[in-house]
């Protein structure tokens, strides 16, 4: 193999990027990791809450125990909100107490933690510095990048700059998604005291907290949904809409978002909370269908900048495939280092290790769920005003003569339709 | 902008955020851009960056700029001409995330 500068360069330091560079580095690989944030982590933003079974297969038990996460998740909410109601799913399982859990976490420490682990295993870092190109010998393979005036180059380079990757094009011919395929996210975070948080969810412990989606009003309607996850001592509030949804609504994000803090049933949680801060980032829930090719020659691409992500509508997920994808891009890339082929072929092992694993399995198998969603329109406006109405036929007492249960729910749901209800019924279980 | 009141005021709650400044603007619009496409990106933008004025006159101001890409996805084929990371060490820089 040709002389290159390192055995590997790792583009963006977020939940790919630094376990790629790690398994590198654990196999004594040269690896640089350049991020263009002034530290890991600072430019990287989640709703956010991270399923933990991928980092179990990276990390030691004790090691995991340095991780800054937020709170332990062992309570999950769904919300149906309607303008001036809302109707709540509140689950809580001893099983989110196994290793099979999930917690809260925050970007800016846990993004910091991953590339401390992965620059104690013997990875080199560069951080502050965006990446423009990445460098193509004559026959087009990818043997370095590019940063300004300086040019630094690897066998192999690992592409993890996230879902507004500036690289894949170039690095693989992607094509920019469009705006029906992606989501816009909007956050604020809230610090609270953490008792005051764990009373207002009812979790007994600081350590313990909650996390919810809201479909309806949120979003005024539109595709797309609110969320709020607790974290020690914040809260962490926001919206993900489509982009071309909310590029034709009437409502701007922000007002999608202002008006949802001021709804009673979010209201209560962040009373008395100081925003610290406000953060914004995109979240391509087009999957499968809008993934770049993750192989070419000399260059993998993983984690955000792959659109490895699923919204399964009680649940969004991306980091954990991100985690995953990141480990075996590492994986791969030593595989191939070490076979002394580095083109497409040589690395196509990234392909077929991710399509053997939950990632792929998991892309593939839910890949009519955007399609789904983004067609679900009365989950956005009608159902949550339908149960609302159900709702206060049972609890509302006006001193008229008392319904039956069935006579304060079917009047309600032949308003809807019982025929949208089934088609409803039907989509969402092939599609969810 | 219809019937929708716009209460929020958005450029207080980027003033929380830590930010060093670009004297360069990393994302830079066509001179005139359409009415339509601009309205996009004054709805999409999860900074507020892109305004109307009273007037009607365009206003943008990539200084507050959360560097999510959204404007580049909805308009990179008409009004955005230039997309581009802002200039090492500049830009937002989230401490929570």
């Amino acid at each position: 193999m040709e002389e290159r500068d390192f055995d590997a360069i790792v583009v963006g330091s977020g939940c790919a990027g630094p376990i790629a560079a790690l398994e590198l580095a654990r196999a004594g690989k040269s690896v640089l990791v350049v991020e263009r944030g002034d530290a890991a982590g600072s430019k990287n933003m989640t709703g956010g809450r991270i399923y933990m079974h991928p980092l179990r297969k990276v990390f030691d038990a004790d090691t995991l125990a340095t991780a800054p996460l937020e709170r332990r998740i062992v309570r999950e909410k769904i919300m149906l909100m309607a303008p001036d109601a809302e109707f709540t799913i509140d689950f809580s399982s001893d099983a989110m107490r196994t290793d099979n859990d999930s917690y809260s976490v925050l970007r800016g420490p846990f993004d910091q933690w991953l590339a401390d682990q992965a620059e104690e295993a013997g990875a080199e870092y560069i951080c502050g510095i965006p990446v423009e190109e990445v460098v193509k010998d004559d026959a087009g393979a990818v043997i370095g990048i590019r940063a300004g005036e300086d040019e630094i180059t690897a066998n192999v380079v690992i592409l993890c700059d996230g879902v507004n990757s500036l690289l894949t094009e170039q690095a693989v011919g992607y094509k920019r998604p469009p705006a029906s395929a992606i989501a816009v996210g909007i956050k604020q975070t809230f610090a609270l005291p953490a008792k005051t948080i764990s009373d207002r969810c009812l979790v007994t412990s600081d350590g313990e907290g909650v996390a919810m989606l809201i479909a309806g009003d949120a979003t005024k309607g539109k595709f797309g949904g609110g969320f709020m996850y607790t974290n020690r001592e914040s809260v962490s509030l926001g919206i993900v809409a489509g982009i071309e949804a909310v590029s034709k609504s009437e409502y701007p994000i922000c007002q999608m978002m202002e008006e949802l803090k001021s709804h009673p049933g979010i209201a209560a949680l962040i009373e008395g909370g100081e925003l610290v801060e406000h953060s914004g980032h995109m979240v391509p829930e087009g999957g499968l269908h809008i993934m770049p090719k993750l192989v070419g020659d000399g260059v993998l691409v993983a984690g955000e900048s792959a659109m490895m992500c699923i919204n399964f509508g009680y649940a969004v997920r991306g980091m954990d495939y991100a985690v995953a994808a990141g480990q075996m891009a590492g994986k791969a890339a030593v595989r191939a280092l070490d076979a002394g082929d580095v083109s497409a072929r040589g690395l196509s092992c990234y392909q077929d290790m991710l399509e053997e694993s939950f990632v792929m399995k998991d892309l593939r198998s839910f890949s009519a769920e955007p399609e789904f969603l983004e067609h679900f329109d009365r989950m956005f406006c009608g159902y949550p005003e339908m149960v609302r109405d159900v709702m206060n036929n049972m609890f509302v007492i006006d001193g008229s003569p008392a319904k039956h249960v069935k006579d304060s729910v079917l009047p309600e749901v032949k308003k809807m339709g019982y025929m949208n209800i089934l088609r409803d019924v039907r989509g969402a279980c092939k599609a969810l | 902008m219809s019937d929708v009141k716009i209460t929020v005021n958005v450029d207080k709650c980027l003033a929380v955020n830590k930010y060093e400044p670009d004297d360069q603007a990393h994302i830079v619009l066509v001179d005139d851009p359409d009415d339509a496409e601009f309205l996009k990106l004054v709805r999409v933008c999860p900074a507020a960056l892109y305004k109307i004025e009273a007037d009607g006159a365009k206003r943008f101001d990539y200084s507050g700029c959360l560097e999510c890409g959204t404007c580049r996805i909805v308009c990179g084929d008409t009004i955005v001409e230039k997309w581009v990371n802002p200039a090492a060490g500049c830009g937002v820089q989230y401490r929570y995330g």
